[in-house]
């Protein structure tokens, strides 16, 4: 056999994803896929050596990336992705930890690990992939389900005021802040490099469509049409205010990179206030003494 | 087997309540990893371990809430911590949903419950052994885990030590259940040389890259462990799993994991259960006490001896592991056992379940807020002797 | 040393759960006794009538709390009031004779000490308690001397070790006189 064809025999990202366990349960048309297809790309970018790059998520659809990635990957309960990923970031602080989750997952069952992490700038990257709805369990309301979008919990249409994302991290204060839709191919890999890259809490947002409960519960056609709509309606205003970036049902959609700036993280400041108090005797202690660099020292 | 740390053992003899033994033993232990939130009666053991921590080497954070602390240590603990989490009533019920996952994920943990008076808020300063149940039935689904219940600061640091080797040896969660008197109450600890103190390492894998399977059994039903970063890139889920760890939903794979998470506790209960008898030779009725309750008992069972009753003790270190083969043996030859305990009927339905009408078994219940009268006990013992 | 209660009460930051500390490492850890200190929590333990509780006994002490108190050491008016119930008779009434004035009712031993006063003199309210453990350390054959001296050094901070020792002897020395 030549090596051409023994080339075409691998994907370029087989790498990185766990081809044992393909075919994977998404639906056709589900916006999932290719975010995952972006995250591969970004961390290969990173040029992280893969063996120090940990996943975890939590429960739903979103949930089950953690599986499909070849790389030391944590499948732990509903809404408790962050702060698993926090015990196991400072145990390794060598370790890049990401956290891939829904809006569901995220927002509403784990809503307060996620405020507390960003508000502690945990040296963390987490990618939500939103699609306003629950879909693992049958396209109930999330918090994120813009009124008036019909679930199977909000039959008459979705009532409550939706989270926006956006605002409610940049309050808490994370270091990086992204948003596009999954079809935003290109840019969604970019924003996913950068926040590898940044040290402290990085949240990059998916915009993505359901193709089997929310396009269908809502006659938006295929989860194709859904994505390209999503897409071809968003205004890219990087820097915007997260105030501003609130998302109504089949409305346009503010795309972009919304927030980078410098903030130290947990582990920086708990050193700093420990040299400070304690000087000489503070003892920093990296559980695990791999000899690797300590990324965010 | 290896000794511990010099620099993370405070040898020598203090004076110290039983939650500051506790932190003492966690850190003899080689616990580098504490993720806690405040709750009274438990709060002082993270206290300290937050003013101990820094000059020796490890990691203390507070969460958000009891959810998060235990999480926070299951990750941990893959990512190569030794850890462990603190609480009470309220939060032990919150931290039911991940010791589940922990039993799940085979992952090596400590969780010290102080108990007080429950249901609810119930009496937070107060003093309860009333979790016991719900240490070892909490969470949804079947597992087993180990629960130790000290009955000074002493045996506080001690079973410390226990409750790590235990955990890395089988590889679940293990609970010290002090109830608020021993946590509460200052006595001498002695604490030997780091030489003195054996501590059992992890069971991290041997094998090579890409030739590591998270759940392959061994000979003793129990998995070698390996950490984030090793490069394995294996994965783990909560979801039922084979021995790769990946999702299988099936029945027949989800059969050969619950009878093992369960069996691997079973099959060397044993070896687990520690249990503290004295007058058993000949004794009639036998008084089965834990924690503080086996204090108040003392009085009891010395004025009934004094009395002509004769009266046996056993008082159950371990609380799970249930020591059913031992209270089976003792039924057959003795009229009842009597269990005095602070709540309205945990381990005396156990007893009852082991005895299985061999030998009556007689509940002295207190709702929790203090401890037994002993003139109560020794009114029970003498009914049960009549 | 046969078992023997102690009671000490008062209101939250006077020490009251320090001076239970004092003694009882005094017994367990420079005395070869053995001993058990408990105490109240919560809102009481800041408030107005605190208390610790302390058992001293050479044998192993299997129940920790108080049946019969043998010694009642009363730093406040409030804690003298909830707890002299408790005294047996025959017991040894310890006080702040500034802050306490205990009906004599005969059955009890008293002995009372100006101990805020003395503090206040030695330039610092705080050690008030000390002076209560020099003075209790002289009424009672409690634990040995030397065994208190050596825990109140090891129980306070090392800034202040001075000042307190020279509480304990003012407190042991007005019993003396």
């Amino acid at each position: 056999m030549s090596d051409a064809m023994k080339r075409t025999d691998q994907h370029p990202l087989d790498d990185i994803l766990r081809s044992d366990r393909l075919p994977h349960i998404w639906c056709a048309t589900c916006g999932i896929g290719t975010v995952v297809k972006c995250f591969a790309e970004a961390i290969q970018r990173t040029e992280i050596p893969l063996d120090d790059v940990a996943v975890v998520s939590g429960i739903g659809c979103t949930g089950r990336v953690a599986g499909y990635v070849k790389l030391d990957s944590y499948h732990t309960t509903h809404g408790r992705a962050i702060p698993f990923a926090t015990g196991l970031k400072l145990a390794n602080p060598r370790l890049k930890v990401v956290v891939f989750s829904g809006d569901g997952d995220l927002s509403a069952i784990g809503g307060n690990h996620l405020i507390h992490a960003a508000r502690r700038n945990m040296d963390l990257t987490v990618i939500c992939v939103n699609n306003f709805i629950y879909g693992m369990t049958g396209g109930q309301a999330a918090p994120t389900t813009p009124n008036t979008a019909n679930t199977s919990t909000t039959p008459f249409g979705a009532f409550e005021p939706p989270f926006n994302l956006q605002k409610l991290l940049e309050a808490c204060g994370a270091s990086y802040q992204a948003r596009w839709t999954s079809l935003h191919v290109r840019r969604l890999t970019n924003s996913m490099t950068e926040a590898l890259l940044k040290p402290g809490f990085s949240f990059v947002e998916a915009i993505a469509p359901c193709s089997t409960l929310y396009a269908r519960r809502n006659r938006l056609g295929s989860g194709f049409d859904l994505m390209k709509f999503y897409h071809d309606n968003s205004e890219i205003q990087h820097g915007a205010d997260p105030r501003e970036v609130d998302i109504s049902f089949q409305d346009s959609i503010i795309v972009g990179k919304f927030i980078d700036r410098e903030r130290p993280t947990w582990q920086q400041l708990n050193d700093a206030q420990h040299n400070r108090s304690l000087g000489e005797k503070y003892f920093r202690h990296d559980i695990v003494e791999a000899g690797g660099e300590v990324s965010d020292a | 087997m290896e000794k511990a740390d010099s620099k993370r053992v405070l040898t020598g003899s203090h004076y110290l309540d039983g939650d500051h033994a506790c932190t003492e033993g966690a850190l003899a232990a080689g616990c580098n990893f504490i993720a806690g939130y405040p709750i009274t009666p438990s709060t002082e053991v993270v206290e300290r371990y937050s003013r101990r921590i820094p000059a020796i080497g490890g990691t203390f954070i507070q969460m958000e809430d009891e959810i998060a602390s235990i999480t926070a240590v299951l990750g941990a603990v893959w990512g190569g911590a030794k850890a462990m989490t603190v609480t009470s009533g309220p939060g032990f019920s919150l931290m039911m949903e991940n010791i589940g996952l922990a039993a799940m994920l085979e992952t090596p943990c400590v969780i010290v419950n102080v108990m007080r008076g429950g249901p609810s808020t119930g009496l937070p300063t107060m003093v309860g052994q009333a979790d016991v149940m719900q240490a070892r039935w909490g969470s949804h689904g079947d597992y087993e885990i180990i629960a130790l219940a000290p009955q000074s600061p002493q045996e506080a640091f001690t079973l410390m030590i226990d409750a790590f080797n235990l955990a890395e040896r089988y590889r679940l969660p293990v609970m010290v259940m002090l109830d608020e008197c021993i946590g509460h109450m200052t006595e001498k600890v002695v604490i030997p040389e780091a030489c003195e103190i054996e501590i059992r390492p992890r069971r991290i894998s041997t094998k090579e890259k890409g030739e590591y399977l998270p759940y392959e059994i061994g000979a003793d039903m129990v998995p070698d462990m390996a950490h984030a970063g090793e490069g394995h890139r294996y994965h783990i889920t909560g979801l039922t799993h084979d021995e790769r760890g990946y999702p299988a939903m099936d029945a027949e794979v989800h059969d050969k994991l619950v009878r093992r998470l369960c069996d691997k506790v079973r099959e060397q209960a044993d070896d687990i259960i520690m249990l503290d008898e004295d007058g058993m030779d000949g004794a009639e009725i036998v008084l089965i006490s834990y924690g503080i309750t086996s204090r108040v008992a003392r009085a009891s069972i010395e004025a009934t001896r004094a009395a002509g009753i004769k009266v046996g003790s056993l008082r159950l270190q371990t609380l799970w592991p249930f020591p059913e083969k031992r209270i089976g043996e003792l039924a057959g030859k003795v009229k009842a056992f009597v269990v005095p305990e602070v709540n309205y009927g945990q381990i005396s339905l156990e007893v009852e379940r082991c005895a299985a009408g061999r030998a009556q078994t007689l509940l002295v219940p207190h709702m929790g807020g203090g401890v037994h009268d002993p003139a109560v006990i020794t009114r029970a013992i003498e009914e049960a002797a009549k | 040393m046969p078992r023997t209660e102690i009671r000490i009460t008062g209101y939250g930051g006077q020490g009251v759960i320090l001076t239970g500390y004092i003694f009882g490492r005094a017994a367990a850890i420079h005395a070869d006794l053995h001993s058990t200190m408990t105490q109240s929590f919560g809102p009481e333990a800041r408030g107005s009538a605190c208390s610790s509780a302390l058992v001293v006994d050479d044998g192993i002490i299997a129940y920790p709390y108080l049946n019969d108190t043998d010694v009642l050491i009363a730093l406040s008016r409030e804690g003298y009031e909830k707890y002299k119930v408790e005294l047996k008779t025959g017991g040894t009434l310890i006080y702040d004779s500034d802050m306490v004035q205990p009906q004599d009712t005969g059955d009890v031993r008293m002995y009372g000490v100006p101990a805020a006063r003395i503090a206040e003199e030695l330039g610092n309210r705080i050690v008030q308690n000390i002076v209560v453990v020099g003075f209790t350390t002289a009424v009672t054959d409690l634990v040995d001397v030397e065994a208190v001296k050596k825990s109140v050094k090891g129980s306070v901070p090392s800034a202040l070790v001075d000042m307190n020792l020279e509480a304990f002897r003012k407190g042991y020395e007005f019993y003396q006189k």
